[in-house]
């Protein structure tokens, strides 16, 4: 009945291939979907195995949660950014905290030098954390935290204050990411060996089931994976097979799959190839909804779905003709809504130099307003759904990352992978053939290897030294005015809770509200779990 | 060219842990025929400018992306002036403004390269500027 066309016609540019460098088509047609069964590959909206998206009426009921990423200098600062995103429509918290603080440590200690308020906000007890949320109801506003190895200790510090804020722990509701695996293979911010990493993890997925019931405790990200260098289908893959390791390490606690599942999430990467995006985020919902009916037997439907936030990509931004990022991020962005996104973070113009500039952040969050009010892709729900190219690279997406899934189960599970250096080594080999491609021009890049001119110079938020200089003051101040035995005291139990292997939420949160440091928690810990060292390759 | 093969530490101080660009760039330069030393993660300046000595570098290349460059460079380069070495050439890479590089090439750092920047570019510098006597 038909006949595939490109059979005979000449291509114009070959090979046609992704940025990932994934060979693709310049036609698609019935041809190329054979079997195709709709109800067993798509299904309705709400329905699964999800791949026209999460809801039933998706955007057409209520928008994704415009959450703009966001932090640095102290936490004065950054209370004042969080209130002006707020009042110009920003729909959702998510912070950025600085790299001490994302390491686990004090802003005194000796590392901390010069990075003092840097990447993000320095927060080192419930001190800065109070000055953080100040003036911002918990109990209307979800908060994302990006934060990992000490994961369990700022979320006890949120508790906290929502506590002294006089809101019921059931009420809060957020995210904090907690993903230690894509640290280990991608982001490489690691305190704790895996197995302990692992342990905590689970210690958060326990405690959040129990008492607080509407927060995410991990999000399970492919976004660093893929900054890190990865292609479109590692990134769908290793962020999946994490997903499943979390499952069997909280099985193996003997958690209940339908109690703590439908608070797993995910966080994926919006890069520079529309339709490979699209199709990544639509291959996800099937392949996690296939995983947890199929391979875990959850039976709540609440347990299959895939609800994920969405940051457009940072190394897509270049720092030559910066104004171009805006139109990068605007279609980057734009996947990830016909992707069906239940969450956004856009990047700003600036973000290859410097954190955001006020300026810069707020065309970034008109460019989600303007997709979501003036282009009018919000109003039907997976428009792309049936088209012959979307559902064959949906396809291809799933069975490519299913054969790396399977890969890795061979392999014993991913803690094993990681070990072996394998996620590792896929993902150093992707960033270097692609820039290998660049360099030969076999990828463009407008305004870096072609369309080039000379540089324009754009403003910078800077942050100085005089930010560190009242973090330590505060932190000196905060060790001198409270009850330090009772400190001392509520640390050597931490540390017993963790000899004993029992969970140390609770023991973290009497430690965080009598004023114990970040870093003296840590450290604690460290003596009991030992630390991780990276094995050096390239 | 013959002899001895110009040996490069690429190193990465401060605390971030993106090593995307340091990794690209060390096999890159391994591609190009150098000897690479690649020091791993959040190495201070004491341990970078320790390894630097030991393994007799040519070049040395900090990668740096969290904003603490203006304090983590300076430290490197006294603490080589310190122990009287001035032969080593001293290149930089990451996320750094372009206003703050006059500062980093007075201070000694030979070059600055910045985000764009081809792995060729840098091989090429280093074989214009480093000769292994």
């Amino acid at each position: 009945m038909y006949e595939n066309p490109q059979e005979n016609s000449c291509s114009v540019r070959t090979p046609l291939t992704t940025v990932s460098g994934k060979k693709i088509n310049a036609l698609y047609t019935p041809l190329d979907l054979e079997n195709f069964d709709y109800s067993e590959e798509l299904g309705f909206p709400g329905e699964y195995p999800f791949t026209r998206g999460i809801h039933p009426t998706m955007y057409h009921g209520r928008l994704w949660t415009m959450r703009q990423f966001s932090g640095f200098g102290t936490a004065e600062q950054t209370n004042h950014r969080y209130k002006y995103l707020l009042e110009h429509g920003t729909t959702g918290l998510s912070v950025a905290f600085h790299l001490p603080t994302l390491m686990g440590m004090d802003s005194d200690h000796p590392l901390a030098e010069g990075e003092i308020g840097k990447c993000g906000v320095a927060i080192d007890s419930l001190a800065d954390m109070e000055i953080l949320f100040d003036g911002i109801p918990l109990d209307k506003i979800s908060t994302s935290m990006t934060i990992n190895p000490p994961a369990a200790v700022l979320w006890a510090m949120y508790i906290a204050v929502a506590e002294k804020q006089g809101i019921p722990s059931e009420v809060i509701s957020g995210t904090i990411q907690n993903d230690m695996l894509k640290e280990y293979i991608a982001q490489k911010t690691f305190i704790f060996p895996p197995e302990a990493s692992m342990k905590l993890i689970v210690d958060t997925f326990e405690y959040g089931t129990n008492t607080i019931p509407r927060w995410n405790t991990i999000s399970i990200s492919g976004y660093h994976i893929r900054e890190a260098g990865s292609t479109a289908v590692q990134e769908l893959a290793f962020t999946l097979r994490d997903g499943i390791e979390y499952v069997d390490w909280a099985l193996n606690r003997g958690l209940k799959i339908d109690e703590f599942a439908p608070r797993l999430s995910f966080f994926f990467n919006a890069h520079n190839d529309f339709f490979e995006e699209i199709a990544k985020f639509r291959a996800a919902r099937r392949i996690w909804a296939h995983a947890m009916k199929e391979r875990f037997g959850a039976k709540n439907p609440r347990s299959w779905l895939l609800r994920f936030h969405t940051q457009t990509s940072g190394v897509s931004l270049m720092a030559q003709q910066p104004y171009n990022n805006v139109i990068r991020v605007a279609l980057q962005a734009l996947s990830a809504v016909l992707g069906g996104t239940q969450s956004l973070h856009t990047n700003s113009l600036d973000e290859t130099y410097a954190l955001p500039s006020e300026k810069a952040v707020t065309i970034a969050l008109r460019t989600q307003q303007i997709i979501a009010h003036e282009s009018g892709v919000a109003n039907t729900i997976d428009p792309l759904g049936g088209s012959y190219f979307v559902e064959k690279l949906t396809r291809e997406m799933e069975d490519e990352a299913m054969d790396y899934i399977h890969k890795i189960d061979d392999m014993g599970g991913m803690v094993k992978a990681i070990e072996l250096g394998f996620p590792q080594k896929e993902i150093t080999d992707s960033a270097y053939w692609y820039q290998k491609a660049v360099e030969k021009k076999e990828k463009i890049i407008v305004g870096v290897n072609a369309f080039e001119k000379d540089h324009e110079p754009i403003s910078l938020l800077e942050i100085d030294e005089s930010v560190a200089k009242q973090q330590l003051a505060r932190l000196e101040d905060v060790r001198k005015t409270r009850n330090s035995s009772q400190v001392l005291q509520n640390l050597s139990d931490l540390k017993k809770a963790a000899e004993d292997e029992v969970n140390l939420m609770p023991f973290i949160l009497k430690c965080v509200k009598s004023y114990a440091t970040l870093g003296e928690i840590i450290e604690t810990l460290k003596d009991v779990y030992g630390e991780y060292e990276e094995p050096v390759d390239f | 060219m013959t002899g001895k093969k110009i040996r490069v530490l690429v190193a990465k101080p401060g605390l971030d842990g993106h090593d995307r660009g340091a990794k690209v760039i060390s096999r890159a330069l391994r591609d190009a025929g150098f000897e690479v030393i690649y020091t791993g993660l959040r190495r201070t300046p004491e341990e970078i400018v320790n390894a630097a000595v030991q393994e007799d570098v040519d070049v040395i290349g900090l990668s740096i992306l969290s904003g603490a460059h203006n304090v983590l460079f300076p430290q490197v380069m006294s603490l080589l002036d310190q122990k009287g070495i001035h032969d080593i050439h001293v290149i930089v890479g990451g996320i750094i403004p372009e206003k703050d590089i006059p500062g980093l090439k007075k201070i000694g750092i030979a070059e600055v390269f910045l985000p764009g920047s081809s792995t060729q570019n840098i091989v090429q510098w280093i074989q214009e500027n480093v000769s292994t006597g």
